[in-house]
């Protein structure tokens, strides 16, 4: 049994991890968070050069050609560091859907420009209050036009093309819009966590098919960048963990560290109990995205629910280990609990996964 | 990555499979086991069927072949375990000897009595027992009070032991004691195997909240014991019980009982408020926290199986199994009881809904046994996480002098 990374994803992700912390991709998010920018161009400008928006793109279309493995390390350390950018709209969702859906020619006129950073591409699902169903969605597409709104757009104030999903005829499918065309309008929006950027489109405006898309190929879209973002939030769960623990060996009260005291060990216990239970469920979403398996909608909906379920214990725990430290603007534990929050609901809500994850197992019992 | 065997552990676990199949019967699904039987009679065929591994040479795997093992490494013992879980196979009464009892007298007996004790042990001809915990003494061990005197070459223990499992059929047992209470509690510490047919010994069952009585009381009443049963230095053994703790916290693995798939079954199978169970959304979102839970426990070991393969040490994820499927059982046992309504509190003898029952009591046993979920707790933060120990009000005052329940 080999269930674990080779070296060299290994040794990848400890260049990414030493990348990322030599651009002080952390202090990059607060700034972000307080500025005005709507991601950091120098950091994203460093990422490209790593080669990291052209990891699993083949080298037909000027990309690395490497695998999803490789991939998933990456997005473990830019979950880790809170890179602000707008990397997994990008690589994880619109990379993805042109590399699965896309024609010859989409391929050849978007690969090439996603795996340099020329563009940067996003993909606009949510609509309502609620979450999306092949009945609710109610953007309309009629092969050439697209009319409707989409909100809570991941980097959609700042991407050159979206990926949407759209009503034609009676079924839904996916389309290209070029953000820059006109009849597109976009505004950004103010979310909980401005260290990443969100936009909502009104959408009047033409619009160019990925063919033969349906329902089921969105859940196979998600299912796959299901698998990525759990390892973005598994590297938040452990650093959240880590700062943690740091601070509670550190910080003394009643004359000893807080971190002999058990209600705070068995409390960083506990984050070390989710963290590794998402670790090994992300191992298996790894192993089922890159080998395509036939059970990568249920490890990639298992990773996704455990993955939330550790960052979430992780980053509120933290502010709690660090008492009314944790609570000030000043440290960096609101950063986290922030950005868990914008990853948990940036592709489908905890109970959206859950039952996604119930009914895969419903289907599998079927067969 | 990938979940395939090497040609060497492929080749290993066909030989195994190959040798179980010629010697016990498969099982039909995952919970499928052999009928049950009186105490007595499980023994017996316990017995039978360890012996026969013993003659197949499958026995204590990784135990050197000179003490009756077969000096497999550790991966080959995981396929030996994964592939051995496939068949209907008696146990439960040897696994404390061969788990713990065994590996410390590996360490601390001298030539003689391994070539004396391991080989039976092996086979199954003698059940070890282990009496460690006392009433005062369970997760604070080291508090144990039971006395040890040496005159000449012999020792005389007086005192009690509790919570020991199979004490009532076992013919050996692996013993702590205090020789010295005048120093601290962790230095006063003196560790020895006995006969459990000393004169002196007497085993009295603790009936359990399952009704069942697995484990026992043990009173020392002026027993002797040689002073060539001694394992280890005298004072020396807290050392050697740490050595047997760390085996014991490698032999307790996962709950056993109702896991995800009989909830799931259970949910599909059963009605709640007009409709399929397994469509109601708190049904669903429970289940989806159970098979989280479930398949990180998989995949954890997995991790620890790879690390195993490529001869290296697993890291020290193992050590969250008892926490996670202990407390999952008892969510699950709760889960299927409120699944039948009221009936769930009717005593089931359908395994189908009795294991819920069986459950409900099992987990409340499982999240004690071989060390509680707080200790747990601490071993995690301390020893993987590297945060301080807890602060002592014993440490450093002979044992004497220490406060206790009683003064």
């Amino acid at each position: 049994m080999n269930f674990e990374f080779s070296s060299d994803q290994m040794l990848l992700k400890d260049q990414a991890r030493k990348f990322l912390e030599g651009e002080e991709s952390l202090k990059k998010a607060r700034d972000v968070l307080e500025g005005e920018a709507s991601f950091d161009e120098n950091l994203w400008k460093s990422i490209i050069e790593m080669g990291f928006t052209a990891t699993t793109i083949p080298e037909e279309y000027d990309g690395l050609g490497l695998g999803y493995l490789e991939l998933c390390v990456i997005a473990e350390e830019l979950g880790r560091s809170l890179a602000p950018t707008p990397f997994s709209s990008s690589v994880y969702l619109a990379t993805e859907a042109i590399l699965r859906f896309g024609s010859d020619d989409q391929k050849r006129a978007y690969l090439p420009k996603l795996a340099t950073g020329e563009i940067i591409g996003c993909f606009a699902h949510s609509e309502s209050n609620t979450s999306p169903t092949e009945e609710n969605i109610s953007c309309s597409f009629d092969g050439s036009k697209l009319t409707g709104q989409k909100i809570v757009v991941s980097d959609g104030d700042v991407a050159d093309f979206a990926i949407v999903s759209a009503k034609n005829g009676g079924s839904v499918g996916l389309c290209i819009v070029d953000l820059k065309s006109e009849g597109v309008e976009i505004n950004t929006e103010t979310t909980l966590d401005p260290s990443r950027s969100h936009a909502s489109f009104n959408l009047n405006s033409s619009a160019e098919a990925l063919e033969g898309t349906s329902w089921e190929s969105i859940q196979e879209l998600l299912d796959r960048a299901a698998v990525l973002f759990a390892f973005e939030q598994l590297g938040g769960a452990e650093a959240c963990m880590d700062m943690a623990r740091e601070y509670a060996m550190g910080r003394f009260a009643f004359g000893r560290p807080i971190a002999s005291f058990q209600a705070i060990k068995h409390k960083i216990a506990d984050m070390y109990i989710a963290v590794e239970l998402a670790r090994s469920n992300c191992y298996y979403g790894a192993w089922a995205l890159s080998t395509d398996a036939p059970e990568l909608s249920t490890a990639a909906a298992t990773s996704r629910v455990s993955a939330s379920q550790a960052y979430n214990e992780c980053s509120k725990e933290n502010i709690q280990a660090h008492g009314g430290m944790g609570f000030t603007w000043e440290f960096d534990c609101h950063l986290y609990y922030r950005r868990c929050r914008q990853l948990a609901a940036n592709i489908g809500s905890q109970a959206v996964w859950k039952d996604k994850l119930i009914s895969s197992l419903e289907r599998a019992n079927q067969i | 990555m990938d979940f395939n065997d090497t040609t060497q552990e492929a080749e290993f676990r066909k030989e195994v499979f190959s040798w179980l199949s010629a010697n016990a019967e498969l099982k039909d699904g995952s919970k499928d086991s052999l009928p049950a039987m009186s105490e007595e009679d499980a023994l017996v065929r316990a017995k039978e069927w360890q012996a026969k591994l013993y003659e197949g040479g499958w026995a204590c795997l990784h135990w050197p072949q000179e003490y009756g093992g077969r000096g497999s490494t550790p991966i080959e013992r995981v396929i030996w375990g994964q592939e051995v879980s496939k068949f209907k196979i008696p146990g439960g009464f040897f696994e404390i000897g061969q788990g713990m009892a065994g590996p410390v007298l590996m360490m601390y007996a001298n030539e003689e009595q391994k070539k004396r004790f391991l080989p039976p042990m092996a086979k199954g001809e003698e059940i070890w027992c282990q009496l460690f915990s006392e009433p005062g003494a369970g997760s604070d061990l080291a508090g144990l009070k039971t006395k040890s005197v040496l005159e000449g070459d012999t020792w005389t223990i007086n005192g009690q032991k509790i919570w020991t499992s199979g004490a009532h059929y076992s013919d050996y047992g692996i013993l702590v004691t205090r020789s010295d209470p005048t120093v601290a509690k962790h230095k006063g510490l003196t560790y020895f195997f006995l006969d459990m047919k000393s004169p002196g010994v007497e085993v009295r069952p603790i009936k359990q909240i399952s009704g069942g009585a697995n484990f026992n009381e043990v009173y020392f009443t002026d027993v002797k014991i040689p002073d060539s049963q001694r394992l280890g230095e005298i004072g020396d053994g807290w050392k050697v019980a740490l050595t047997t703790l760390m085996n014991e916290r490698l032999a307790v693995g996962d709950a056993s009982g109702p896991d995800f798939e009989e909830a799931f079954n259970l949910a599909c199978g059963h009605d709640l408020n007009g409709s399929s169970a397994i469509k109601d959304g708190s049904v669903r979102d429970k289940l989806a926290d159970w098979y989280c839970q479930q398949s990180g426990l998989k995949y954890t070991k997995y991790r620890n199986i790879s690390a195993l393969s490529r001869g290296e040490t697993p890291g020290p994820q193992a050590s969250i199994t008892k926490i996670v499927s202990g407390n999952k059982l008892q969510e699950i046992a709760n889960f299927g009881m409120d699944l039948m309504d009221a009936n769930g509190i009717v005593r089931q003898d359908d395994p189908e809904y009795g294991m819920y029952q069986m459950g409900f009591f099992g987990a409340a046993g499982i999240r004690i046994a071989g060390g509680t979920d707080e200790i747990l707790r601490n071993i995690i933060s301390e020893q993987v996480l590297g945060l301080p120990q807890d602060m002592r009000a014993d440490k450093g005052i002979p044992f004497n002098e220490i406060p206790t329940s009683n003064k």
